[in-house]
């Protein structure tokens, strides 16, 4: 019987096959932030243990820092600082890579890797943030993991980790017009649960995803955790080798040809096998938003918000109860009639320059809808300093967005900068938990050209909406 | 890590599905560069009224007593899923809880809990309904018993459920491991790996 991808990854990092299900599998790349890799690099050192393979390590601030023009190690969030001071100085001492503010590297670490080179196909790439399935969409093999096993992979160039079961999702049909990747992978979490995914790697394919760009499947593997997935991937094409040729730690010369040919020959044999299967037909799909507290709580933006009376667990019905009590809703209100307070565009899910193209579409020549506040926080530094070029910049502010530096900004509240009680965001990041972008905050996720729309309109709507109307 | 063998104490019911790792300490709650010190933010959204005078929500299960004491978590589907913070899982055991009843976790969340000496046990939801009716007759008194080397969660004298867990999770509790020490041991294979792979994968060696 064949393999599948993520079997063949697997094989290939398998340092001692443990026999009880568990593997100890080689850590090509480890990526830290200031918010849990300070707290891993720190626990190192008291430790007295130390990093075993410094240039294969990679840390940036993307966090805490703040986003605001002119920023510097101060942050709106109290100890903050702390964080950067301390995250910099064990950087240092442990001489692995750090992209410090300033450096045209630096950004949110999920945009960074790809951008860089340092994701490539095949590899495995391992962070303390829960969206490092991120890089599945380049065919590399990466995923979440606590601080603990954080310090194991930095000292031990391994991990321990449990063969998890095999999925493929395949996206069927053409995709309409105006509906992408960011709206896949909430329909997906829709139909199938914020659980739908517990215990399995996925494997995104079919005839959607192949024609998806490299970096609408950076957000579609981004989510793939939202699922309860242990990662997601996409199989590496032309497309893929397109994207990573000539980045900074891409591969040069003869090895390059070398990687060529073993990227090539990564992908699921035609007699693999998955322990499940699972098919969306994209025909005639809309973009999609949530309406509560959960991922999977998503619709297309055309219906109404979900009645708890129909639902028939009492589980998923009270937790639907207490998503609407939260987000201030009622069952049957049409999505397209919630106003909104704020619009934010950015986050590891949607910030690169193709999303931040997306959105400026939709705003050219359009402003803002009064009283309602909108920024847009461009993934990396290199994203910030590509979009200008281009003048994505003036677009953005010249419809009444504020225009940031790169970070994770307001995709959670840690402290320093949120919306505000009550306040109602339409907003391209990830997750819409309760308090998750401030106290008593109100998520609505979308893809960045329903965030513009709804910018614009000043609630909830889609950008094929906006251009009949 | 302490040793995990059994446990008895006294269970709390938070009967809800997908409670994620930001409502069990949201972010604004990780104030210093430390593990310690994390249990007075853990829930910090449901437990207080007021965030800044730490008044307590009477409603929420473990202001209650006799919740206030309890070291098992009862709960509903995809408990811990969400973002990666350990700090999840020190908050919920520097506050006390050892053992978290579920029919499902969020993988990452799994994994720390093992790392931290908290027992993560997967049970049907129809059997956490019962083990919450039996709590909540008398939960001071009808407390909960986890016997790890036996995998079996019992309550009073008539309910007994095994449950499953993988055997090196189970192993790391019972022994409270230290994982890094027992993985340089192996340095030698590691090595023999690099060396072999570096000939096949030389771009990955920076």
């Amino acid at each position: 019987m064949g393999l599948t991808l993520i079997e063949k990854i697997w094989q290939e990092h398998e340092v001692i096959n443990q026999g009880d299900g568990n593997s100890l599998i080689y850590i090509d790349r480890i990526f830290l932030h200031e918010r849990t890799g300070s707290i891993a690099l720190k626990g190192l050192e008291k430790a007295n243990r130390s990093v075993r393979n410094p240039s294969h390590v990679f840390c940036t601030l993307d966090h805490i820092v703040d986003t605001f023009p002119g920023r510097g190690d101060e942050t709106l969030m109290p100890s903050g600082k702390d964080f950067i001071i301390s995250t910099r100085s064990s950087a240092k001492r442990a001489d692995i890579n750090f992209f410090d503010l300033g450096d045209p590297k630096q950004g949110i670490v999920h945009v960074v890797s790809p951008e860089q080179g340092i994701a490539l196909p095949g590899v495995t790439l391992v962070c303390p943030d829960s969206h490092t399935c991120t890089v599945g969409g380049l065919g590399a093999l990466g995923w979440g993991i606590g601080s603990s096993e954080c310090e194991h992979a930095l000292s031990t160039s391994t991990l321990t980790v449990k063969k998890p079961k095999m999925m493929q999702v395949i996206f069927d049909g053409t995709l309409p017009v105006g509906v992408t990747a960011k709206d896949l992978i909430l329909h997906l979490i829709q139909k199938f649960g914020a659980a739908g995914g517990t215990g399995y790697a996925v494997e995104f394919s079919g005839p959607v995803v192949k024609n998806l760009e490299i970096e609408a499947r950076l957000t579609l593997c981004n989510m793939a955790v939202e699922f309860g997935a242990w990662t997601g991937i996409v199989a590496p094409d032309d497309k893929t080798l397109e994207y990573i040729a000539n980045r900074p730690f891409t591969p040069q010369g003869e090895t390059y040809h070398k990687a060529l040919t073993h990227w090539e020959q990564l992908r699921s044999d035609s007699d693999a096998h998955f322990e499940a299967i699972l098919s969306i037909d994209c025909e005639t799909m809309s973009p999609f938003v949530t309406w509560g507290t959960s991922p999977q709580h998503a619709i297309p933006i055309d219906e109404s918000i979900p009645d708890p009376a129909q639902e028939t667990d009492p589980s998923t019905q009270k937790s639907m109860h207490r998503a609407l009590q939260y987000m201030g809703l009622n069952p049957g209100t049409k999505m397209k009639d919630i106003a909104i307070d704020a619009a934010f565009i950015g986050s590891c899910t949607n910030s690169r320059l193709s999303d931040l193209r997306a959105a400026s579409e939709v705003l050219k020549d359009r402003k803002v809808a009064s009283g309602v506040k909108a920024i847009c926080v461009p993934g990396s530094s290199l994203v910030k300093q590509q979009a200008e070029e281009e003048g994505l910049d003036q677009i953005f502010k010249a419809a009444g967005f504020e225009w940031r530096e790169s970070g994770c900004s307001m995709c959670f509240f840690a402290g320093g900068e949120s919306f505000g009680e009550q306040q109602r965001v339409i907003t391209t990041t990830n997750r819409n938990f309760e308090n998750r972008q401030g106290k008593r905050t109100r998520s609505h996720l979308a893809s960045p050209a329903t965030v513009a729309a709804s910018a614009v309109s000043g609630k909830l709507n889609d950008a094929n909406s906006l251009e009949i109307g | 890590m302490e040793p995990f063998e059994h446990h008895t104490g006294i269970a709390a019911p938070l009967m809800q599905i997908n409670i994620d790792t930001d409502a069990i300490i949201p972010s604004r709650e990780m104030k210093s560069v430390s593990k310690k010190g994390l249990e007075d933010g853990l829930f910090a959204e449901w437990r207080y009224l007021s965030l800044t005078t730490r008044k307590e929500n009477p409603e929420f299960v473990l202001n209650q007593d006799p919740y206030r004491s309890a070291s098992l978590l009862l709960t509903g589907e995809n408990f811990g899923c969400g973002s990666s913070r350990e700090h999840a899982a020190w908050a919920l055991y520097q506050w006390g809880i050892r053992v978290i009843v579920a029919p499902s976790f969020g993988s990452i969340f799994y994994n720390n809990c093992i790392q931290n000496g908290i027992l993560p046990v997967v049970l049907g939801p129809e059997k956490i309904k019962e083990l919450q009716t039996f709590v909540e007759l008398n939960p001071a008194v009808n407390q909960l018993t986890v016997d790890l080397r036996a995998t079996i969660i019992s309550a009073g004298s008539n309910i007994c459920y095994p449950f499953s867990i993988e055997s090196s999770d189970q192993q790391n509790l019972l022994q409270g491991l230290d994982a890094i020490g027992s993985t340089l041991k192996m340095m030698s294979s590691i090595e023999a790996f690099e060396e072999n792979d570096i000939h096949r994968r030389p771009w990955v060696y920076l």
